[in-house]
């Protein structure tokens, strides 16, 4: 049999039993997914390597000039540029050094020749310190200071000293801010809303009227004693402040001046050429802690992202819990009831094309409906004594609810269309199998049609996860803020306040990338937002994927 | 009831044709109408279910061609004929499936204990709660194994949970699957094999007590020892349910009917007591048929 088969092939030409085999096209089509999968690890491999390295420790180099002057600080860049002077050559090699101590010299980073370097070390005790303002510092360590009196002098004692002090007064500055924020914010707003109750009932009932009297006489008690409240407190962060006051740091930079840093302005200090691989590595996971859960600072250019990962992840999960049931019920009456006339067709005509509306189209009808339109009715209903009193919106502006609102409305069509396939899929022999025992067509549907089509819904949900949590253009209009420190949902009364404005991780990547004074330092961290948001999405489509394969376990199994 | 009978020729006449096939059938697939031999034997039965002058059109096509046959009660009425002479509709026309079908047409009608099936003020609902029906292809909800043998008592409503266990085990041991899955009720249905998911389709059929029993080929998806346990099931059932069952097997029709029919193209043969279609039918097309010879 064998040998008659040879001799069958032998007789072709080696080129037709090539395409009759089908090779060429095995090639073709694994190398085109080879290419799209090579782009995609590609892609998340830059950006997961970029975003990863940008707290690593770098190493502190200590640069002379050939000038004499002396600095210290990371190399983040090395470049070749061509000969100035236009002839033929070695190119120049030059480095970009973040010098840091930006009040002292007017610049944050400073490129240098690799010809004017006269020498570079590491220094043992080269520090860097994020502060809470002004950005990077990097010096020496001195000597540490109370009240202006050395406790320790030399940079190992000092150093010893710090670490001893620093959680105390961290935990100091913490509580301070946490009592400006939060309680000092409470009493700030119970006396916002006395004095809009005296608008309101001025609005309700005439200006001169008793309810008005009341009211006032109810924000005059509230005053009085929110103005002791307030002393109480002043009392507290003065104390605390005063104590972290005592505290400073003095630093010499690489020239030589002197420089004393007050503790509490030291965010984390630490020192890379000291470090071996797991004190680097502690120093990278604190920065990283930091960088998850703290609010950001210096016009989002430092500190942490947690409030726009908290939208974020808020906003993706409103949309989805708004979208779900909608696509749903949308796609069973388009599938399951609507007859199949030209009226239907039409219909899944214009949803699919819905998904292909550019999403900024979405942001101005958001805007337009959600925010000025039923925001503005509602504030007009309800809030209308803040509207009259301060000018300000409370619905009739974007926020949470809206912008939820906005992107589940444009990620609706995918969750429909997906929907809708599922439910198609479902096979024709169980719906006779429950027709036959009995069951109604909602019966039917309920028991058997949607439990099977459930992981294909899950698909639909997945993907309008994916594009809702990445998309920013409709965001801008409708509730997207560049800081937003108030999370929607808090501590204080009523818990859940849907009308504020949020931060989101998309948004912070273009404000980052474009709107940063310090674009240099902005840079890595761009591409940190951009691993973060990734991988974010990343976890909330692996839990969907989680839950719909145990989904597809339970209800569509192998027939046989 | 039309009495096809009076103008058929007697069987002797027949029985001079040489041919296998005989004219009958080569008037059938010429689209002549034939009349049915109906033994008179069915007859004297009281009928459960009357099919009456039944036609049915998917579109254009007529793939029933008025059938008339009375469905003996408490009895097992077995349907043969080659494939797609329209078994499986004739049975779907019974507890009304058919309506999901678009573009259907019936003229005709049937009777279940006298109620007229296809009277417009007949609640579709109810009907097929009085049927259980068995497909051809196992069609296991996606639910466990429990749920899936109580789900026509929970569509009704009921939520006894002593009730429900108990119909579960009756109805699961009366299909032979009790043994092998009562210490997984609670696991998918759609993890058992394809012979335990057509006998969990049996119970699940059984499991409201129906009137009237629609199997559909029960028993092309089993190995043989599940179909000897579903034949002894049948036997079991007989004298208790009206069994109407599509067959291609004859020694299976012939051992576990006690009616057979057999059908050609849309139309119905020969209907009479299954030995004596087995052993001397009027016809000699049924007898090629159920002996093998054509079909
Ligand atoms: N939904 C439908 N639409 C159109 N024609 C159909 C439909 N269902 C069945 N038919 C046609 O009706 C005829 C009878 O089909 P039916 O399924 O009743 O055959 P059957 O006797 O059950 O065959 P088998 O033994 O192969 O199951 C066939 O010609 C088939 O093509
Ligand atoms: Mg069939």
């Amino acid at each position: 049999m064998s040998f008659d088969h040879s001799r069958r092939r032998g007789a072709r030409s080696p080129f037709s039993s090539l395409t009759a085999h089908g090779e060429p096209w095995v090639w073709l089509t694994a190398g085109s997914l080879a290419i799209a999968v090579l782009m995609i690890v590609g892609l998340l491999g830059f950006i997961a390597i970029r975003g990863a390295a940008t707290f690593w420790p770098q190493p502190l180099v200590e640069v002379t000039l050939r000038d004499g002057r002396q600095t210290l600080g990371e190399v983040t860049d090395r470049e070749r540029v061509p000969q100035p002077s236009g002839e033929a050559g070695v190119p120049l090699e030059r480095q970009l050094i973040r010098t840091a101590n930006f009040e002292l010299t007017g610049q944050h980073y400073e490129w240098i020749a690799a010809d004017a370097i006269q020498a570079s070390r590491l220094p043992e005790w080269a520090t860097a310190v994020e502060r809470l303002e002004g950005g990077r510092f990097h010096g020496f360590p001195v000597r540490l200071l109370r009240d202006g009196e050395p406790v320790a002098t030399g940079a190992a004692a000092a150093w010893r000293e710090y670490l001893q002090i620093r959680p105390a007064v961290r935990r100091r500055f913490l509580e301070a801010c946490r009592i400006d924020r939060r309680d000092r914010g409470n009493l700030q707003q119970q006396l916002r809303e006395a004095r809009l109750d005296v608008v309101a009932a001025g609005l309700r009932e005439g200006p001169e009227s008793a309810a008005v009297a009341t009211a006032e006489a109810a924000e005059q008690a509230l005053a009085a004693r929110v103005a002791s409240l307030s002393e109480e407190l002043d009392a507290t962060t003065e104390r605390l402040r005063a104590e972290n006051r005592a505290w400073a740091f003095e630093f010499t930079t690489a020239d030589g001046q002197a420089v004393v840093l007050p503790v509490a302005q030291m965010v984390q200090a630490w020192q890379p050429n000291r470090l071996g691989f797991f004190g680097k590595l502690a120093v990278y996971g604190a920065r990283w802690q930091e960088f998850l859960t703290d609010d950001p600072r210096e016009a989002n250019s430092a500190g942490g992202v947690f409030p726009a990962i908290w939208g974020t992840v808020a906003m993706t999960l409103i949309m989805a819990v708004l979208v779900a049931p909608f696509g749903v019920l949308a796609a069973l009456y388009l599938r399951e009831y609507a007859s199949g006339g030209p009226l239907t067709a039409a219909v899944r005509i214009a949803i699919n094309n819905l998904a292909g509306v550019p999403s900024i189209v979405y942001g101005a009808f958001g805007l337009g409906f959600f925010c000025y339109g039923v925001g503005g009715r509602i504030d007009e209903l309800f809030f209308q004594a803040s509207l009259v009193a301060d000018n300000q919106s409370t619905f009739g502006a974007g926020g949470l609810l809206w912008a939820s609102l906005t992107l589940a409305l444009l990620t609706l069509p995918v969750v429909i269309i997906a929907t809708e396939e599922a439910l198609a899929a479902v096979p024709k022999s169980m719906r006779e199998g429950s027709y036959a025992c009995g069951a109604s067509k909602w019966q039917t549907i309920r028991r058997i049609v949607l439990p099977r089509a459930l992981p294909g819904i899950m698909t639909g949900l997945i993907l309008a996860m994916a594009r809702g949590a990445g998309e920013v253009a409709p965001l801008m209009l409708v509730g997207v803020k560049k800081v937003a420190l108030d999370l929607p949902i808090d501590g204080t009364f009523p818990f859940v306040h849907a009308e504020r404005g949020f931060m989101h991780l998309a948004y912070l990547i273009y404000d980052m990338g474009f709107q940063s004074s310090n674009s240099q330092a902005a840079k890595p961290m761009v591409f940190t937002i951009t691993f973060l948001l990734v991988a974010i999405i990343a976890l909330l489509n692996i839990a969907a994927i989680f839950i719909r394969s145990r989904l597809k376990r339970r209800y569509v199994m192998q027939q046989f | 009831m039309p009495r096809d009978t009076e103008q058929t020729p007697p069987a002797a006449v027949l029985n001079e044709q040489p041919a296998a096939v005989g004219d009958r059938l080569l008037a059938v697939a010429n689209g002549e109408d034939i009349p049915s031999e109906v033994h008179d034997r069915v007859r004297e039965e009281t009928p459960v279910l009357e099919i009456d002058r039944f036609s049915l059109w998917y579109g254009r096509k007529q793939a029933i061609h008025s059938v008339s046959m009375p469905i003996p009660h408490n009895q097992v009425t077995a349907l043969v004929g080659p494939s797609g002479c329209g078994k499986s509709t004739l049975l779907k026309s019974v507890n009304r499936l058919n309506d999901l079908v678009q573009n259907v047409r019936i003229t005709g009608d049937m009777r279940l204990n006298g109620d007229s099936i296809y009277d417009p003020r007949m609640d579709v609902i109810d009907l097929r709660k009085r049927m259980g029906m068995v497909f051809q292809k196992p069609n296991p909800f996606p639910m466990s194994i429990y749920e899936n043998v109580v789900y026509a008592l929970r569509i009704d409503g009921e939520r006894n949970r002593g009730v429900l266990d108990e119909a579960c085990e009756v109805s699961l041991r009366g299909a032979a699957l009790w043994d092998e899955v009562k210490d997984r009720l609670r696991d998918s249905a759609l993890g058992l094999s394809g012979g335990q998911q057509q006998r969990l389709c049996i119970a699940r059929a059984i499991a409201a007590e129906p009137e009237v029993l629609l199997l559909d080929e029960p028993c092309s998806a089993l190995d043989p020892i599940a179909t000897g346990k579903v034949e002894d099931l049948i036997q079991e059932l007989r004298g208790r349910y009206s069994v109407l069952m599509v067959t291609h097997n004859m020694q299976q029709a012939s051992r576990a009917s006690d009616y057979t029919a057999f059908m050609y193209l849309g139309r119905l043969v020969e209907y009479g007591p299954t030995s004596d279609i087995f052993t001397k039918p009027i016809l000699r097309e049924t007898e090629s048929y159920v002996t093998g010879r054509f079909g």
